[in-house]
């Protein structure tokens, strides 16, 4: 037993990109363990998904056909069932929400170690696992003592694997206790709607927690005004209440792609970079020259906003 | 009905800072209430407001020095909380999820709550596996990221709505007893009032040990611990503009002009 095996995602009848990124690390890291790679794909269009991932590296996928959506209560029983059959040695999950909202609880069921939001995984004596910390300040190496362990992985951290392959596809028929499912998903609903469709913009001023108040929207909307930009933000400020939804750039609002993206007092958490790492130019003005932003950025200044903007629309005047 | 929340006391680093061995050297840390988890306390303050004969309680895992953040929640609405720590926790490099999970279970068996509000992650540590963890640990649903709670507990359901990526809510009911990870946003957690802030010291805070909870120090063993801790090389080829604000704002503004999305 060296194998992984790998959970992929599906939400609304589409396979969600990190499935195919689950390929790549899955495959690398079953080669380092002298195993194959399994893939598990629970519930939706089951024969579709699994034509779609006949990946390279991919040695066999494992199809449970039960129910169209996510619930958490049955891909908590359909992996750790896939798991006993398999025997893996490794586990991989998405760090997705989706994720989080079943691998510790398969983790703790089979009761092997989980370490979560992984960025790289490697094993020579054991298994060692990067993540961050501190809000990306930091990279930690985790060491798992363990003969098998779950690893959750970021999203987007790994390239989508492309190259077809020519996997076994197997059905495999889960046993689920429907008295034991206590969740039911009733419906979906898309909140960031509205006047406003930020991922059209060709230029974006985005502002995050550097801001600070309330009070100081309106000098940023001057520079809006001044420059015929749209406006957008980073998570803090919705969550506050000083912007609607529909404004919010990241994981769980829009993904933008302008041709300038200019990122007042934000400090590029990962979440955010998710959302505007595909702009074509990046501006970055913060106070803080080793803020993950400035990893990203095409131009930067290092300065205080509130001296910066003013002196911005003055000179756009 | 009561509710436990889970909360924890966060170290934020500051923006520049020295890494001691496998932490960041301890001066350049700010210790605050974990953004997540004030979120919660004010989901479960809430609930007690509207409700009758609701009972609030904090539980955290950390030093004496978390009493501080620990009375923040006391000032903010919480009736009652419990610390626990044992000088044990002090030789653990790092607490994983399951290992958490079984201490709060301990607590949870102690306090029979129908809810358990825990945040969606740490802000040092964004492991976001704890209560999830603890759901399954004491056999309990649960629902993480959830941005929007509404309690039927006559009915003993929750309906919430699930924070997915892109815009996208899921509407999810959850039987009770349940445990709920709280994402940011659900509410507009409030200030501590200068009467609350007095009333918290009067408000019963109880340390739990290893002894009292029926847990012995070879619970404490984790199968995770951190070998290395590094800042990560820049892979930034930022073109930095240096001078004085207006010089800078200037470089900016004709950059913007030579891109084409300004006018002028």
């Amino acid at each position: 037993m060296s194998d992984v095996l790998a959970i992929t995602e599906h939400r609304q009848g589409e396979l969600r990109d990190v499935s195919s990124e689950l390929v790549t690390v899955g495959s690398e890291l079953a080669a380092q363990q002298g195993g194959e790679l399994h893939l598990g794909i629970i519930g939706g269009d089951v024969d579709a998904f699994a034509e779609e991932l006949s990946l390279e590296g991919v040695e066999t996928i494992h199809t449970v056909d039960h129910g169209d959506e996510f619930n958490h209560d049955v891909y908590t029983q359909a992996t750790a069932q896939l798991f006993g059959d398999i025997d893996p040695t490794t586990l991989l999950l998405p760090n997705s929400v989706n994720g989080l909202d079943y691998a510790p609880a398969v983790a703790s069921e089979l009761d092997i170690p989980l370490v979560t939001d992984a960025i790289a995984i490697s094993r020579d004596d054991g298994l060692e696992v990067t993540r961050e910390m501190y809000g990306s300040k930091v990279e930690t190496t985790v060491a798992v003592d363990a003969e098998v362990a779950a690893v959750s992985v970021r999203p987007a951290e790994w390239e989508p694997t492309e190259a077809a392959g020519d996997p076994a596809i197997e059905s495999f028929d889960a046993d689920i206790d429907e008295d034991a499912v206590k969740s039911t998903v009733t419906g979906f609903e898309e909140v960031a709607g509205g006047d406003v469709d930020i991922s059209e913009a060709n230029f974006l001023i985005s502002i995050g927690r550097g801001i600070e108040e309330e009070d100081n929207l309106p000098l940023i909307e001057d520079l809006v005004e001044a420059t015929d930009a749209t406006l957008s933000s980073s998570r803090p400020i919705v969550d506050n209440g000083w912007l609607p939804k529909n404004r919010q750039v990241g994981q769980s609002g829009k993904v933008v792609t302008p041709d300038v993206y200019l990122a007042i007092g934000i400090s590029g958490a990962v979440q955010h970079v998710a959302g505007m790492k595909g702009s074509d130019t990046i501006v970055a003005i913060n106070t803080d020259p080793n803020a993950p932003i400035m990893d990203l950025a095409d131009y930067a200044i290092v300065d205080d906003l509130f001296d910066v903007v003013p002196a911005l629309i003055e000179a756009l005047e | 009905m009561k509710i436990l929340v889970t909360v924890k006391e966060v170290a934020e680093a500051e923006d520049d800072f020295d890494i001691d061995g496998l932490d960041i050297d301890e001066r350049y840390l700010e210790f605050d209430l974990n953004e997540w988890d004030e979120y919660a306390i004010e989901e479960a303050v809430q609930i007690k407001e509207d409700g009758d004969d609701v009972e609030v309680v904090s539980v955290t895992i950390g030093p004496e020095r978390a009493e501080e953040t620990i009375r923040m929640g006391l000032a903010k609405g919480v009736d009652r909380a419990i610390r626990v720590w044992d000088d044990a926790f002090a030789d653990v490099g790092m607490l994983d999820p399951k290992t958490k999970a079984d201490v709060l279970s301990a607590v949870v068996e102690d306090e029979q709550p129908d809810l358990v509000l825990t945040g969606v992650q740490a802000g040092d540590d964004s492991f976001g596996a704890t209560g999830v963890t603890l759901a399954e640990t004491i056999d309990f649903e649960w629902g993480a990221v959830v941005n929007a709670l509404d309690l039927d507990a006559g009915a003993g359901v929750a309906s919430v709505h699930r924070e997915l990526e892109g815009g996208i809510e899921e509407l999810t009911d959850i039987e009770l007893p349940a445990v709920l990870t709280i994402q940011t946003g659900i509410n507009e957690p409030r200030y501590a009032s200068l009467r609350g802030i007095r009333q918290a010291q009067s408000k019963p805070l109880d340390l739990h040990e290893l002894d009292d909870l029926g847990l012995e120090e070879s619970d404490l063993e984790s199968p995770l611990s951190r070998t290395a801790m590094y800042e990560p090389e820049s892979e930034g080829d930022a073109t930095v503009f240096e001078g004085s604000a207006e010089e800078t704002a200037t470089e900016l503004a004709s950059l913007l002009r030579d891109v084409g999305v300004v006018e002028g």
